[in-house]
């Protein structure tokens, strides 16, 4: 572990904890707390989407999973410090990753477009229970979670801090998978699946894991939302637009990175708060948000961090060519840093 | 027992027109190997534009068709050239599948503002009658939606296997490589592809704006049947899709029919997971995805 790493991720939980110190209203602790949802969120789906190269389309079904896991355990119960439903967010993770394995072990067993047929259909399937098991989910009718009893000044505090945690331990979490043979694993799965296969890598273990964990986080980040929420709709707690929005975030970001999907989060969820002022129709900002994905794929299809990073490895690079041009020997290979490059383990 | 053969009449009938929108999508496959999460998206923009041309000019949908068809077509040749072809090779399979869901996404965004976001439906004149067949119903909508599809995928399998085109779309879906090497410009056969795939599409929307309600979230329901339909027939499978298409119609129909409405969305998701434990290159799939 480096120490640039090290003072990075200390720095940034620093500001994260300190943050709502400084009196912030709640409209911006509100606009934070859903920041960290996506950016947690975001960077589950970077384990299996950006590493191993699987686009799940299916999260939002598991974010929906989770969010009636809750709802469900918390079924018509008063809550007598609030904290109970934070403390039972281990198990909705594990109903989640649960409900994720068997779906990758069968959907992950041929290509890609397979995969996302699966996890894309999963979703519609989870959305079409939500709606028709109303004793277990209300139906279109909504299910309410137990009033968070915090104080109106503080409200928002609670939620803040378990989501910092949560994106704390998904950050964590990625930065060992990324210093491990899991991370190589996965990475050598997106480059070259049969190859991978070929030196001995455990394909279908390693990504039915990634999935698993990936899903299993995201549900917890649903259970959160909804405790947040305390009513929950099928149409809000499974949309489409939440797979979108994880998707978009890492994409913008940098996908196989650690900070990408977080940088992505901030200036989505920022830019969208932003938009739903602005053009207050929920229409206007489907295609915004449309737009912006079909832009981004096709001029920066690399992610923020990559592109910048690439740009400042091709100075660097230069330099040191031209520097070695003048000695005899002439420029050393720099293969070896191409290849710790395609695990992010440069700048970012 | 009386309602289980109900449930195949209308199954088989409705099939057709699935038939028809999961053709398209498993020829998209089979050319450019992209999955095409918007082929929902434009069967609801034809029905809007079916729609359109029912309540301004009073065309009938039927013979709205042609012209749908040639706008759709245009439309998916243009998302071919606009949006597909500038990526890159070594990751298009996972960008495209984002590229066709933000393609659908600005469909549903477009169609919702300019038609607004609740139910509309195509009311013809004749929407509401039925033939009485022994002791069974057949809606007359429904019979000329079956032989309207018939008709359509017809043309489809001659436009495929009698014309210079079609033998160019055969040689790319069985081999790329080969086929370039032959002398078929690929990347021409990709955007007539995909609007072919646009055009049955548009075909099938006259039909399902007749037969159902539609809002521009339509599409959703729309995504996962199809995938179910073209996993199940074998993707890149043009007759596999057809057969699917009636096989998952009918047997939504029946529990539509006998258990419940509500769960029949259900029966694609259960297709779709059993072709996937048994057979996974679906029914008429082959191995390297070559058939047509």
């Amino acid at each position: 572990m480096s120490i640039p790493s090290v003072v990075r991720g200390g720095v940034f939980v620093a500001v994260l904890v300190t943050l709502p110190m400084l009196g912030l209203q709640h409209w911006f602790l509100n606009l934070l707390v859903f920041v960290l949802m996506y950016a947690t969120m975001s960077s589950s789906w970077n384990l299996v989407g950006g590493f191993a190269g699987y686009p799940s389309l299916g999260h939002a079904g598991f974010f929906g999973i989770g969010a009636y896991t809750l709802a469900l355990i918390f079924k018509d119960q008063v809550l007598a410090t609030g904290y109970e439903p934070f403390l039972l967010l281990p198990l909705v993770g594990l109903v989640g990753a649960l409900v994720g394995w068997p779906i990758a072990l069968i959907s992950m067993r041929t290509r890609a477009d397979v995969f996302a047929i699966v996890t894309i259909t999963f979703l519609f399937v989870v959305q079409t229970l939500a709606f028709n098991l109303h004793s277990l989910t209300g139906g279109s009718q909504g299910t309410a979670l137990p009033i968070p009893p915090f104080s109106a000044a503080g409200f928002e505090l609670p939620f803040y801090y378990v989501m910092v945690g949560l994106l704390v331990f998904t950050m964590g979490l990625t930065f060992a998978t990324m210093r491990s043979k899991l991370g190589l694993s996965l990475v050598s799965i997106r480059a070259d699946e049969d190859k991978a296969r070929g030196v001995g890598v455990r394909v279908i273990g390693v990504k039915v894991l990634a999935f698993s964990v990936s899903v299993g986080i995201t549900s917890m980040v649903g259970a959160v939302w909804a405790y947040y929420e305390s009513f929950i709709y099928p149409q809000f707690a499974v949309d489409p637009l939440i797979t979108i929005a994880m998707v978009l975030m890492t994409f913008l970001g940098g996908r196989g990175t650690l900070w990408g999907p977080v940088l992505g989060a901030v200036i989505l969820e920022s830019g969208q708060q932003l938009l739903t002022y602005q053009l207050g129709a929920v229409q206007l900002y489907l295609i915004a948000y449309a737009l912006i994905f079909l832009v981004i794929i096709l001029l920066l299809p690399r992610g923020i961090l990559p592109t910048i990073e690439d740009r400042l490895r091709l100075r660097r690079r230069r330099r040191r060519t031209a520097a070695a041009a003048a000695l005899p020997g002439g420029p050393p290979s720099s293969n070896v840093a191409d290849a710790a490059s395609m695990l992010g383990r440069g700048a970012t | 027992m009386h309602a289980l053969v109900q449930g195949v009449i209308l199954g088989i009938l409705t099939g057709g027109v699935y038939a028809l929108m999961a053709s398209g999508q498993t020829l998209i496959f089979g050319i450019m190997k992209v999955v095409n999460l918007a082929q929902g998206a434009m069967v609801i923009m034809a029905a809007y534009l079916a729609y359109q041309l029912f309540t301004t000019f009073g065309v009938d949908p039927f013979l709205a068709i042609p012209i749908t068809t040639i706008l759709m077509f245009g439309l998916g040749v243009g998302v071919e050239l606009l949006f597909l072809r500038p990526l890159r090779r070594e990751d298009k399979s996972e960008l495209s599948l984002l590229v066709t869901f933000a393609v659908a996404l600005l469909i549903e965004g477009v169609l919702s503002v300019t038609w607004g976001t609740t139910y509309r439906s195509i009311n013809a004149g004749y929407a509401n009658s039925s033939w009485t067949l022994g002791r069974y119903q057949i809606t007359v909508v429904r019979f000329w939606a079956f032989v309207l599809s018939l008709v359509a995928l017809g043309l489809l399998f001659w436009l495929l296997n009698r014309t210079r085109f079609g033998r160019a779309v055969r040689a790319t879906v069985q081999n790329p490589e080969s086929a370039r090497l032959l002398g078929v410009e690929a990347q021409w056969v990709s955007a007539l592809g995909f609007g072919l795939g646009a055009a049955t599409a548009a075909a099938a929307g006259s039909v399902y704006g007749l037969l159902y309600p539609f809002t521009p979230g339509s599409h959703y329901d729309l995504i996962s049947r199809l995938l179910s339909i073209v996993v199940l027939g074998g993707l890149g499978s043009v007759g596999g899709a057809v057969v699917a298409g009636v096989i998952v119609s009918t047997s939504s129909a029946v529990v539509a029919a006998t258990i419940s409405p509500a769960w029949s969305e259900m029966t694609f998701f259960i297709v779709l997971i059993l072709v996937l434990l048994i057979r996974p290159r679906g029914l008429f799939g082959s191995v390297n995805r070559g058939a047509i």
